[in-house]
Parts: C-alpha cells; structure tokens; sequence
C-alpha cells in the first residue's frame, strides 16, 4: 500500500535518486555552492526585494539581455568543467590506466557538454546580445511583445534549471548531444537521464521559438522612421536572418523532441528497432533542424563582426548588399544541406552527391563575408583593440575550420572520418572560433555601452590570445587524432596507438584557454572595482557608427526620449560629422509595459512540468499545467500590464542624464 | 489641472501606438501560424514515413471509417463558417450575436472533439492503440496533436466568450476574437490535409 502511495507520489524519484559516486558528488557540490553563495549574499546585501522588483519580474529588453548573458556566463563554467575533466580522462585513460571517470559518467559529461555549451550557453549569449543591442539599433523603444520576451527568459532559464537538476536527483543522458535512438529509447537508456534532456531542450527551445517570432515582429514593424530595410545595420540583418531560421527550424526540434518522449512515456513506435519504428526518421528529422542551428548561432555572431570591423577600421561595411545577399543564401541553403551529418547513413551515392554539393556551396556566402570584412580593413585605420582581437582570431581559426568543412562535404572524405576527432575538430572550430569569439566581441563592444565603463583592455587581449593559441594547442591534435583513426566519445584506448602524447597536448591547450577564461573572470570583476577610473564621458567609446550609440550611456529605461529619424546607413556617424541640430525636442508621452511576476511563474510551472514527466508524477504535471493554462488566462483577462510615462517624466529623466554627464 | 494633462497624454499616446500594436500583434500571430505549420509539416513527414509501418497490424483501410470522418469533417467545416459570421457580428458590435455565433462553434468544436476522442477510445478498446505499430503510433500523434489544438481554441474561445460578455468590445478582445478565428481557420485547413492524406488515401488503399 505505501509502495502504491510513494509511487502516486514522487513517481520514479526514491532515495536512491540521490545517490553517486565521490566524483558525482563533487561536482554536486560545486554546483550547489554557486547559488547558495548568491543567496547568501542576497541575504547579507538585503537585495532580494531589489532583485525581484528591479530584475526578476521585469518585461525591459536590456535587463533580460543581462539576465541572459549571466545565465549564459554561469553555463559557460559549467561546460568548462565539463570540459577539463574529459580533456584529463583522455589524456591520462590509456592502457592499463583506466582515469577517474567510469564509462558512463564520462558519457554522461560529453552529452551534457555539448547540450548545455548549444542551447545554455551560446543560445544564451547570443539571445541576450540580440535583446541588449536590436531594439537599440533599429531606434525601437522595446522589442515587439515584452512580456513574451520575459517568459521566453524564463522559459529559457527553466530548462537550463532541468538540466542541472539532473546533477543532483538521478543522472544525466548518456547518449551524446543528439540522443539517437535506439540508443537513447527506453529500452536501450533506462533511466530518466534522456527524459531530462529531452524535457529541457523541449522547454528552452518553445522559449526560443517564442523569442524568434518575437524578433522577427521587432525588426519588421518597430525599425524608427527611415529606416527601411537596406538602412539596417548589418547585426540587425543578421538577426533576421538567425530569427527566419529558428521560426522554421524550432517547431521541427519541438516535434522530434515530442516524438521521442512519446516513445519513451508512452510506449509508441516512431524510432524504436522493432514494431515498425524508424530511427533514421529521428536522425533526418534532428539534423533538419541541428543544421540550421549552426547558422541560428553563427548569423548574429557574424553581424557583430559586421558591426565592430567598420568601427575600427573608422569606415563603412564594404559590400553592404552582398552581405545581405550573403545572408539569405545562407539562410536558404541551410536547409538543403542536413544529410552531409550522416553520408555514412546509407542514403546512396546519388543523395549524398546532391547534399555534398549543395553543402560545398554553402561556403560560398560565408566566403563572400570573410573577404567583405577584410577588405573593409583594407586601407582603413585599424585600432586593434579587444574585439578587433577575437576577430582577427576569428578569421583565422573560422577560415580554416570552413576548409575542413569544405573537405568533410566530399562524402567520400566524410566515410573515413565521420565519427571522428577530426570533425569533433572541425566543428569546434566553427562554434568556438565562430561564435563564441564573436559573442565575446560584441559583449566587449557593446559593455560601456549598457554599464558606462569600458572592460579592461589589457586583460581582455591576454584573455583573447589565451583563446586563440590555446584553442590550436586543444584542436590541432583532434585533427591529427581523427586522421589517425581516434573515435570521437573515447574513454579509454589502447597505448600501443600511440595517440597519448597528442591528447596530452590537447590537454595543455584546454589548460590554457581555462586561464584565458579566468583571466575574462578577472577582467570582469577589476573592471567593476576600477569603473570610477574608467567611466565614459563620451557617450561614443569607440567611435562608432550606429544609432545605439546615439543615446545616454547607459540608456533610459525608454532608450530614446524622442525616436529618431534615419536617412542614411550608419546614422550615428552621419550625425557626429554634420552640424548639431539645435532647438528644444519635442517629446511625446507613451505607454510602457508594467513589471510582472507572470512570466517568472511560466518559467516555474514550466520547471515543474518538465521534472514530473521526467519523474512520472503525474498529479504534479497535472498541477503545473492548469498552473501554467491559469496564469496565460490571467495574462489574457488583465488589462492594466501598462503604464504612462508622462512628458513630464520624461523631462525628468534626461535632465538627470545630462546632469551625470555634465559632473561625472 | 494635472488629471486634464495626464488624460490628454493617454490619449496622445494611444493614438499614437493604435495602428502599431495591432498590426504587430496580428501580425505576430501569422509567424506563430507559420511556425504551426512547419509543425505539422514535421508530423505529416513522420505519417508519411510510417504509414505502411503497420507490423501485422491493422492499416489505414482496416480501421477508418469514410462517413463517420466526413461527419466529424462537416461539424468542423460548419464551425469554421460560424466562427467566420460570428466576427462579423463582432465587427458590427452586436455582443448577444457574437456570443450566440462563438457558442455555436464551441459546441461544433466540442462535438468534433468528442467524435475524435470516440474514435481514439474504440480503437484502443479493439487493442489498436498507439503501442501496436509505428503506424499507429504516428496516426494518433498526428490526428491527436491536431485534438490538442482544439482544445486548446475552445478552451481559449471560452476564456475570451467571458471576457466579451464582462467588458464588452474593447480594443483588446476585438483584437483576440481576430487572433481566435485566425486559429481555428488554420485548423480548419490543417484538418483538410489530415482528412485527404490520412483518412481518404487510407481507405483508398
């Protein structure tokens, strides 16, 4: 009868749950002290009703953008970690030696490296650059429906929750980042550890499919007057283009996702072995939307490049149209190229010489960009400042990483190194030095312009060449590795290959791009110490050329007193360069949106569901969907979300804003 | 004085955001439709994939019914058209027409609904449920996922029939009742793919 009972109430969650070995547990540990830190110091500081008023239940696109990228940064240590502790299985795992990771914790560590450094990591940085810079550049206000926007934050959030939830109660997927079944249904992965990726990824990603419709309405109907579509900025092209994508891409991942856990819960037949399942229906369907994924990620990444080169070059983008040509062929053909993932599969000569085709083209855009960038720097004044740094790394590291590609799309090339370290190689290539280094470029670009003092330059470029040389230390030797045969996901092999001296050399480089990130740590932290010193004064830090640097610094709550009127391609520049137009402006009053606390509950209810399918307590799922259904009817039913900002407020506030420029 | 100007700047920034917001919503709904669609388009690719999936169990032909889906096909057409004169009453600000029209299609929906979930149940109850067969297992979650979004119209049609009869026309419902009758006419199509390419080739065959 209590079995009954427990089993009605905590469904497959027992005490056994928690149990791990010293290796779990102290990583366990580690995650654990984070937020308890955090809260301690909340308590210490007596900030907790401050950081629900002024940041948990705000709908503002610049407090969600920070919230994003904190999230983000928090994510990034974590798959840091992730990291070292691989890089040392394999470079100490050989022989007789067996490292201190059983086989399947260290499955479990590769897959929930590559799941949270995709979807909590880089979605994260690049959603909070989008939400902190977009409506800024296209003289918007705020984004087009804010209080989506926070509930995909929290959306968001909640899955990232689920995943380290697995830390701690029953384990994580060991299936890899994809999840192919069979490996990863019922029968062959037993445990709730793919149940927890699947209900986190399915969370997170309806909060980016809900932040991709969201972006798609700002940049087509709140760009300011004049500004027509060949008068964006290119970062705002790009954001476009990623945004098209994830509203065609993400309801494919949502279904696939759903498919699998039907599979799973229960008990159908779309990928298992027997009964009439097709796996390979799964590979197909993860790799129409894991493909353009990759460009989701590395189009905005390449719209900040697109902005910071023209600013310290001190001239204009070069080939502005065929970047925007560039990008929507790119945004075409990432849907056309999904089954270079798996050549190997059994397709046929005929279909992978369409896809190998079709994905050597794709290079072609990606050129055309890398030469538009250089040769804007041709004969332009190049300052090498940070983010210049990271892009100069960029071009290096991404060119020859596209290369491999190029290779890899000739399917008869990809049949001896598919699975590989080669491609494990390859595609680190372009996500670290494609959009990692570009999301770190524009969080340097655009810090003073949301925080009024610059980051430390001095040890933002040590951070950036501990990037740079360290990623060749870490890399080079997977794609001699994967030429020599190496597997990607090894534990353990054998000395007699003579593959150690390598990994430990790739070791050493993951050793030296953890300093480089301590060394960002750092940067940030004496950067906060030292702001007094490093204010800006200017409003203009690096000489920019955008309409997000035309207003305060750090902007009002509104971003612009009055919404400006653009008449050419780099407004900011044109302004700086023409006379100062003079006379008192006219402002207007205007509505805006009111704090809430609904979202933060979407996100919680949202939590809670995805824990109880993942447990199978069915009354606690029950319990956060009438909770979620009842706060949307709310939402629905409530017409006071708004709030007047008078004239005199207005007035109010930039008489603030000059006076702290006129004495700081 | 001060309640002069703060009622003339609501009405000043009103005016100015009426047009914007509208459009952005409606306009919002369409790229939420269109995401709906690529949805569906996934669940219509895996149907296709595994339709002859059936691992010695019963096919299309063996289970569907031709006049018991046209029924439930003409119960959903017919509230598409009710939803349709509904909105104009909407337009005309005629409340008690609204309602009566919206209560017409909730009780549409709710037959279509019904007959759906007597279909599901007597398939399970002959042992042909969603376990049986790959088949199956995309049959019920493509017909089934379509179910889900009815549901969820009535459910929302319900919300918003109270809203209407408590505050009346304001700029907020009538922009709801457009949103709402935009959904249930992409239901309405997507319930043509699913009558032609599952039920009518099923039973073609």
């Amino acid at each position: 009868m209590s079995n009954v009972f427990s089993s009605f109430l905590l469904g497959k969650l027992t005490l056994d749950s928690f149990k791990h070995d010293p290796v779990q547990t102290g990583g366990v540990v580690i995650m654990m002290l984070v937020p308890l830190a955090v809260a301690g110091l909340l308590f210490y500081t007596k900030r907790w009703k401050w950081l629900w008023r002024e940041w948990l239940t705000t709908t503002n696109h610049k407090k969600i953008g920070v919230m994003y990228i904190i999230v983000a940064t928090v994510m990034l240590l974590r798959g840091g970690i992730d990291v070292i502790m691989m890089r040392v299985q394999q470079a100490t795992s050989v022989g007789s030696s067996q490292g201190f990771l059983s086989a399947n914790h260290f499955q479990q560590i590769f897959s929930a490296h590559g799941t949270i450094m995709i979807f909590f990591v880089a979605m994260g940085f690049m959603f909070g650059l989008i939400n902190l810079v977009v409506p800024l550049q296209i003289g918007s206000r705020d984004v087009a429906f804010p209080f989506m926007n926070a509930s995909s934050f929290w959306l968001f959030t909640a899955g990232m929750l689920l995943v380290n939830f697995s830390l701690i109660v029953g384990d994580f997927s060991a299936a890899g980042w994809l999840a192919y079944p069979p490996l990863s249904e019922l029968k062959f992965s037993p445990t709730v550890g793919v149940d927890y990726w699947i209900w986190s990824l399915q969370i997170a990603g309806i909060g980016s499919l809900m932040s991709g419709i969201n972006f798609l309405v700002t940049i087509f109907r709140m760009r300011c007057p004049g500004m027509t579509f060949m008068k964006m900025p290119m970062f705002v092209w790009s954001v476009m283009g990623a945004m098209v994508l994830v509203a065609f891409a993400f309801p494919i991942l949502t279904v696939t996702l759903a498919l699998l856990a039907l599979d799973r819960t229960l008990g159908m037949h779309f990928f298992t072995a027997g009964a009439g399942g097709n796996a390979m229906m799964y590979v197909n369907l993860i790799w129409a939307w894991g493909h353009p994924e990759v460009y989701i990620l590395v189009l905005p990444a390449f719209g900040v490049f697109s902005e910071i080169v023209p600013t310290f070059s001190r001239k204009r983008l070069f080939g502005y149209t065929s970047m925007v040509w560039a990008i929507w062929t790119i945004v075409l053909l990432s849907f056309t190229v999904w089954l270079h993932h798996f050549f190997t599969m059994g397709a046929g000569a005929d279909v992978n010489a369409v896809f190998g085709i079709a994905t050597m083209i794709i290079a072609v855009p990606t050129g055309v960009k890398i030469f538009n960038w250089l040769f804007t720097m041709y004969r332009g004044r190049i300052h090498f400042a940070s983010p210049m740094l990271w892009f100069m790394g960029f071009v290096f590291l991404f060119t020859m990483g596209g290369v491999a590609g190029v290779l890899m799309a000739v399917p008869a090339i990809d049949f001896q190194v598919h699975n590989s370290l080669f491609l494990v190689a390859h595609f680190h290539t372009m996500i670290v030095s494609g959009v990692l280094f570009g999301y770190f470029a524009g969080l340097t670009y655009w810090f003073p312009k949301y925080f009024g003092f610059k980051l430390n330059e001095r040890l933002g470029k040590y951070a950036a060449w501990c990037w740079i040389v360290g990623f060749v230390l870490a890399f080079a030797p997977l794609y001699i590795l994967g030429l020599m045969g190496a597997t990607r996901r090894l534990d353990h092999y054998s000395a007699s290959l003579g593959w150690q001296p390598l990994f430990i050399v790739a070791a050493i480089g993951a050793g030296i791009i953890c300093i480089g990130v301590g060394l960002q740590v750092l940067q940030l932290l004496i950067s906060i110490l030292t702001r007094d010193w490093n204010r800006d004064l200017t409003g203009d830090p690096w000489n920019a050329r955008t309409l997000e640097w035309s207003t305060a610094l750090p902007p009002p709550f509104y971003n612009f007193a009055v919404l400006p009127v653009v008449h050419e391609r780099d407004p900011f520049w044109a302004t700086k360069h023409a006379d100062k137009a003079s006379g008192r402006p006219q402002y207007r009053p205007f509505y805006e949106p009111r704090n809430t606390s609904a979202p933060i509950f979407i996100g919680g209810f949202a939590l809670a569901f995805g824990f109880a399918f993942v447990w199978h307590i069915w009354w606690l799922a029950a319990v956060a969907l009438i909770g979620l259904v009842i706060t949307v009817i709310n939402r629905l039913g409530n017409d006071d979300v708004e709030r007047l900002v008078s004239v005199h407020e207005i007035e109010k506030t930039e008489a603030e804003l000059a006076a702290r420029r006129q004495f700081a | 004085m001060s309640d002069a100007i703060a009622v003339a700047e609501q009405r000043i920034a009103r005016s100015d955001e009426r047009h914007e917001e509208d459009t952005k919503t409606i306009f919002g709904f369409w790229v939420y439709i269109m995401t709906d669609c690529v949805l569906f388009s996934a669940l219509f690719a895996t149907y296709a994939v595994l339709h002859n999936n059936t691992f010695g169990g019963p096919s299309g032909g063996d289970i569907f019914s031709a006049p018991y889906v046209l029924a439930e096909t003409l119960v959903l057409l017919t509230s598409s058209f009710t939803c349709g004169l509904g909105i104009l009453a909407a337009r005309q600000k005629s409340k008690a027409l609204t309602m009566l029209w919206f209560g017409i299609t909730f009780l549409l929906g709710l037959t279509f609904l019904t007959l759906e979930i007597h279909e599901f149940r007597n398939l399970v109850h002959d042992g042909d449920s969603w376990r049986r067969s790959g088949f199956l297992s995309a049959f019920f979650t493509l017909v089934g996922t379509h179910g889900l979004h009815i549901a969820t119209g009535l459910l929302w049609m319900s919300v918003l029939m109270t809203n209407v009869w408590k505050r009346g026309f304001t700029r907020k419902t009538l922009r709801q009742l457009n949103l709402l009758s935009m959904f249930w006419h992409f239901l309405d199509i997507v319930w043509i793919f699913i009558f032609t390419i599952v039920y009518m080739l099923g039973v073609a065959k």
